[in-house]
């Protein structure tokens, strides 16, 4: 079972004691199986990158460790109140309750911004399951490690129901909904997985020998 | 080939050990020998987009589905992923590293400019600072955001700047942290958007992995009529395939419509290929591009052309005589209406800007139609220049056909808001005090790219996307208006 991976930043300030800052990148071991569990928070259709983090909050710089983990705090915060009644992030909190995502068609259109994948990832998003996705946002998962884009061909998005507790197993390419018990067929994650397992393409890069460094 | 990355041990102090590193190269993963077909014994037909990257990377051809390792030959940024893009570069590649070429980065801060937001102010502080680390021969810099003219080097959003300046070029690879940088393919070259991440590493080494896309053909033939402009064009076709249509794949456009069109029109098309869900969007280049970019760079460059067996994996043609002035109602680029359809819509407010309906011609356009109407606009109307150029223009360049007047002097006449700064002010909302941010849930219909729930600002802002004839047009109305009434 994959548990809560964190990958530690060191942060260092001059005359200060040193502090780790936690930042949310999936990174799973080896020999772990690629599996997630937790409650689920379910989207519709073209879920698009200001709804995913209003253009207001762009001003946070992702690679500055602070302001990721406030991107994480305002994540999916643009969905219409009408509509999604629970927040992703509950008022006043820093991460989610929910680790799985589940969506419809075209996931994170719109925009190129990487701040997209990064503020799911930062609140404690480790998959998200959908019908497609938009090509900007899928590589930027895959490049940042943020997120695994699992896909498949059903609509789970009218299946689930949102603070349902399932179980996402990226290597037999199965969704387990626990409140039914009813199983979901999940499409391959293919090469993307061993990029996201390792944190993202430039930590997948270094371990495959691709960027040579003295 | 040795490995040594950067360890984090953490101990049971919870201190976490940093060995530095610095990058020495990059080497892409080995090409296995080449077969008689890949080195250009045999050729297959070919797209533009295929043979631009082709042009790139190690092989002579280059079909649909291939992942390749393409050169670049420019890479932009701005101020919302400058800094996270240098951020992500520094970490990777080391402190003391240096770009792959610091005269194919070019830095255009452009998003949240004019604004009192102490981050947004810090954002473009950090793009100085890497500019000058690096020594980045292209950043459009501003220092005094009281008055924009009083920054020489500052052009304004980024697509329109990069176009102005000469930076885009026929038969080239142009990345850009922003969606919109398919803008660029109306000179018939590759461009598309990516993620800091994904810009850091071309920052480190000059090329990035991609997949080749299959190509998507969208004839516009025929004569344009008066009252249609490119803007119509796309959102016919947006509307034709839907947001998701043409995802991974390159859109080509072609036809009597598109070879009849100025460059700012051709980049309206190209610019919304991402509402679609396009990879890229190209055009054949021609002697209006080559005019266009011989007049701003004395840069070679060697125009790609599809060729006639070339295979394309969907092909839609349109009589545009036959097409009506369009609009993409809330909230969706692809839910698509006439303009005709919406009269009865009542709007709070019209936006005329961004690099998709903020150029030159877009103003030239609106105010030739203020012109005949010879009216007042009944809602607030906002316009903000793309660029200094774009501004410049607005007030010297007399309208064609409107009695030697300029823009801003109809504009003006027909009681719109004063021009604002160049930038991209309110089309993606921004910090609080953006000029012409949505902050109350109102009815606006702009020349932008985007109308899903909160784009413009509030959340349950209805944004009508228009041409800047239907939008000036809307303005005398008061309502989502057709421009045939006022034509």
């Amino acid at each position: 079972m994959l548990a809560a991976q964190k990958r530690a930043l060191f942060v260092q300030r001059p005359g200060r004691q040193t502090c780790v800052r936690v930042c949310a990148k999936v990174s799973k071991k080896d020999d772990e199986p690629r599996i997630v569990r937790g409650k689920c928070f379910v989207t519709k259709d073209n879920i698009d990158t200001d709804q995913i983090i209003p253009a207001e909050y762009l001003t946070l710089v992702p690679s500055k460790p602070d302001e990721y983990e406030k991107l994480g705090s305002y994540a999916l915060i643009g969905l219409p109140d009408d509509q999604y009644t629970t927040r992703y992030v509950k008022d006043g909190q820093m991460k989610t309750e929910y680790p799985i995502i589940i969506g419809g068609q075209n996931f994170g259109c719109g925009s190129s911004r990487e701040h997209a994948p990064v503020a799911l990832g930062a609140a404690g998003a480790k998959v998200c399951v959908a019908e497609s996705y938009a090509r900007i946002f899928f590589r930027n998962c895959i490049a940042t490690g943020e997120l695994y884009p699992c896909e498949t061909t059903i609509r789970l998005c009218d299946e689930l129901q949102t603070g349902s507790e399932v179980t996402v197993d990226m290597d037999k390419n199965v969704l387990t909904d626990h409140s039914t018990g009813k199983t979901y067929q999940l499409q391959e994650i293919g090469e993307a997985g061993p990029v996201i397992d390792a944190g993202g393409i430039f930590e997948y890069a270094r371990r495959q020998g691709m960027i040579k460094t003295v | 080939m040795s490995l040594q990355a950067t360890m984090n041990a953490p101990c049971a102090t919870g201190r976490v050990a940093r060995r530095s590193v610095k990058v020495s190269a990059i080497s892409a993963p080995p090409t296995p020998a080449r077969s008689p077909a890949a080195t250009g014994s045999v050729k297959r037909a070919m797209t533009m987009t295929e043979k631009i990257l082709a042009n790139h990377s190690d092989n002579s051809s280059v079909k649909p589905g291939d992942n390749i390792w393409t050169r670049v030959d420019k890479l932009m940024t701005h101020d919302v992923c400058g800094p996270g893009t240098f951020g992500i570069f520094q970490k990777e590649f080391g402190p003391n590293a240096q770009v792959w070429d610091n005269e194919r980065v070019v830095i255009i801060p452009d998003h949240y400019i004019f604004t009192s937001d102490a981050r947004a102010n810090r954002n473009v502080d950090i793009l100085r600072d890497v500019a000058s680390k690096y020594n980045i021969k292209y950043f459009y810099d501003i220092t005094d955001r009281s008055n924009f003219k009083a920054n020489p080097d500052y052009k304004g959003v980024c697509h329109v700047a990069l176009a102005q300046e000469g930076h885009c070029k026929p038969g080239e690879v142009l990345f850009g942290t922003d969606s919109h940088t398919c803008n660029a393919g109306a000179f018939g070259q590759f461009a598309t958007g990516v993620g800091n991440t994904d810009a850091g590493f071309i920052l480190g080494t000059g090329k990035l992995l991609i997949k080749a896309p299959p190509t998507m053909r969208f004839i516009m033939d025929g004569e344009m009529p008066e009252y249609l402009l490119a803007k119509d064009l796309i959102l016919q076709i947006i509307g034709e395939i839907s947001v998701a249509g043409a995802t991974y794949k390159a859109m080509e456009f072609a036809g009597s419509a598109i070879e009849g069109m100025n460059m700012d029109e051709r980049m309206t098309i190209c610019n919304m290929v991402v509402e679609a869900g396009g990879k890229n969007g190209v055009i054949a280049p021609d002697k209006t591009t080559f005019d266009y970019v011989k007049a701003r760079t004395q840069e070679a460059f060697e125009p790609v052309y599809s060729d006639g067996a070339a295979s394309y994996i969907a092909d839609y043609k349109w009589d545009v005589s036959k097409l009506e002035p369009l609009v993409a109602a809330p909230h969706s680029p692809d839910n698509r209406k006439t303009a005709r359809e919406c009269s009865d819509v009542k709007i709070d407010r019209v936006y005329i800007g961004s690099c998709t309906g903020g150029k030159t011609e877009d103003f030239l356009s609106a105010a030739k139609l203020f012109y005949r109407a010879k009216r007042q606009v009944k809602v607030p109307t906002y316009l903000v220049p793309a660029t200094q150029k774009v501004w410049a223009d607005v007030y010297t360049m007399p309208v064609p056909g409107c009695d030697g007047k300029t823009a801003a002097e109809i504009f003006e006449d027909a009681g719109c808001i004063t021009p604002a700064a160049p930038s991209c002010a309110a089309c993606l909302g921004g910090p609080r005090d953006t000029f012409a941010r949505m902050n109350e849930p109102e009815v606006c219909v702009s020349t932008t790219n985007r109308n899903f729930p909160g784009r413009m600002g509030h959340k349950e802002g209805q944004i009508y996307l228009a041409s800047p004839f239907t939008a000036a047009a809307s303005a005398l109305k008061g309502y989502v208006c057709d421009p045939r009434e006022y034509m």
